[in-house]
């Protein structure tokens, strides 16, 4: 070997992590995985466009007759701009309830024990995997919002507001991502994990205010669209996109609450897989 | 009993009545073993004997008691995190990300084990070249043979300059050419960093040639425990090292049924995806 293996730092070996090393190591590990998550972007781009044929359907099919019906009251707001941000989020809570199925491929493969072995705590690789499903999320997001603009949808230009939008996708994915996790160690079988993921998607998707105010909503899935992150997501989506009112603080406070609480438990249940 | 953490020159390995019981089963049963620093180590034995059982204990996967298992002097169950950075580890599975490239996928690993930023390019550079994928190091990873994947596992584990390198059945699958080739680099970089290696193998004619020392493993105890010559010889003048298996197990090579059917499987895919 002409370059010589650099032997580790003595400080590798000082001392188990505090608080605040926990917290940088998290930070270092969570910028790693966002980056190897790109970098897997870039070799494959042809994902982007195939997952972005389901929300373009929900765009211009389901959005646009509905439009033309009327069938949706949505005040002032044209219902296709209603939509928009909903299926915003609907589609990165497709990307990321599926990366349950994707750590039992990793266990299968050796890659979660490999990564497990590595000087990463739990928590950390599960908040790192959690916001990798974020930025897939946001990619995803970049080609749904052109396709609203081509749509018509008059979107914000507004920096801040996007910024926000990336903030919200990012939190939205991690919690769905944790909650993928959980379920995954808890079932340890990608065949029953792709049952559960299909049978409570589209119950956060329908049970949210994603497609319809909450106001038409029955009062039995009122109180469901209450305790469903998936609505938070989307009204912070749709506060910042087209200006419709929203409760940001609220919004984003459960978003934080709710990705941190998710963030907690898949990594008491991630060692489940590995065993 | 002598704690294993407070010997003043700790082995890079040493188990002290480990047991590892899952439900009804005992795995490892009261295991005492020691990898001596700087020799390649070999865990033989059928399937169901506790090799891979141990290697989780020892590459800190499986929860393991206070003061029965360390590596050079550290407790993994009470530093883990400092036993995590003195391991690299190669999964029997083909574990590397075929949508990366080789010097992705390694890059990665120098990330995750905290390679200071400044000496990183170099520590990737050199490991790659040490395993002669320089060239390839740019191509998707999808598009290397089964041994080269093999040799950027092992340069995703060297990345970090482990003081002990664990392989589990690092040739499986693998054809005569491509094993040769990575034995060849682990023999050459533990003579340049003088690291310990633990593997697992099922290949006696392997772990002949290979290893310096080796602990036959039957239903979660060592049953045998030697040099390859010292275990030959220990049976009769001409006896191989199939024999001194048969002896100790009273078992066959192909004959053994035991084992769990996630080894088996993992077996399969990983002979499947070396085609």
């Amino acid at each position: 070997m002409s370059a010589p293996l650099a032997a580790p730092p003595a400080a590798w070996a000082d001392a188990e992590p505090g608080p605040v090393a926990l917290v940088r190591t998290a930070l270092s590990r969570i910028a790693t995985m966002c980056l190897v998550e790109l970098q897997k972007l870039r070799h494959d781009r042809t994902e982007l466009l195939t997952r972005a044929v389901q929300p373009a359907l929900w765009l211009i099919v389901f959005g646009q007759v509905f439009t033309n019906i009327h069938a949706i009251p949505t005040g002032s707001t044209p219902y296709l701009d209603f939509l928009a941000p909903g299926i915003l989020a609907q589609s990165a809570l497709f990307i990321a309830i599926f990366y349950g199925i994707q750590i039992i491929w990793e266990r299968d493969a050796g890659v979660l024990a490999k990564l497990m072995v590595t000087p990463t705590p739990r928590v950390a690789l599960v908040a790192a995997k959690a916001f990798a499903a974020g930025v897939r999320a946001v990619a995803q997001a970049v080609v749904v919002l052109l396709l609203a603009l081509a749509l018509g949808v008059s979107l914000t230009a507004n920096p801040l507001k996007l910024l926000g939008v990336v903030v919200a996708l990012m939190l939205g994915s991690a919690f769905f991502c944790c909650l993928s996790i959980t379920i995954a160690g808890l079932v340890l079988s990608r065949d029953r994990l792709m049952g559960i993921g299909q049978a409570i998607t589209m119950p956060l998707f329908f049970a949210s205010n994603a497609l319809y105010p909450v106001a038409l909503m029955p009062t039995w899935l009122q109180w469901v669209n209450h305790v469903n992150p998936l609505s938070y997501e989307v009204e912070a989506l749709r506060g910042l996109l087209i200006g419709e009112p929203a409760r940001l603080g609220l919004c984003f406070g459960v978003l934080v609450l709710a990705a941190a609480a998710m963030i907690t438990v898949a990594s008491a249940l991630l060692p489940r897989l590995t065993r | 009993m002598t704690s294993p953490v407070d010997s003043p020159d700790p082995p890079a390995v040493r188990c002290t009545g480990l047991r590892q019981a899952f439900g009804d089963t005992v795995a490892v049963d009261g295991l005492d073993l020691e990898v001596r620093r700087g020799e390649v180590f070999g865990l033989l034995g059928p399937n169901g004997a506790g090799k891979t059982t141990t290697l989780r204990s020892i590459t800190t996967l499986l929860p393991a008691p206070p003061g029965t298992v360390a590596v050079l002097g550290r407790d993994v169950a009470r530093q883990r995190t400092q036993v995590r950075r003195l391991i690299g580890y190669v999964p029997q599975q083909l574990s590397a990300d075929g949508t990366l490239t080789g010097r992705e996928n390694v890059m990665l690993f120098a990330r995750l084990f905290d390679v200071p930023r400044r000496a990183r390019t170099a520590q990737v550079e050199g490991v790659l070249e040490a395993m002669d994928l320089v060239e390839a190091a740019d191509r998707p990873v999808k598009t290397y043979s089964g041994g080269m994947v093999r040799r950027l596992e092992l340069a995703q584990a060297l990345v970090s300059a482990p003081r002990l390198l664990v392989l589990d059945e690092p040739t499986v699958g693998l054809d005569p050419v491509a094993r040769d080739g990575v034995w060849e680099r682990i023999a050459r970089t533990r003579a340049e960093t003088g690291m310990t290696v633990l593997v697992t193998t099922h290949a006696m004619q392997e772990a002949d040639e290979h290893c310096e020392r080796i602990a036959l493993m039957h239903r979660g105890r060592v049953r045998a425990l030697g040099t390859p010559g010292e275990l030959k010889s220990a049976i009769g003048p001409d006896a191989t090292l199939d024999d001194v298996f048969r002896h100790h197990t009273g078992d066959t090579l192909d004959g053994s049924d035991k084992g769990g059917i996630r080894d088996v499987r993992a077996a399969r895919r990983t002979a499947g995806r070396l085609g």
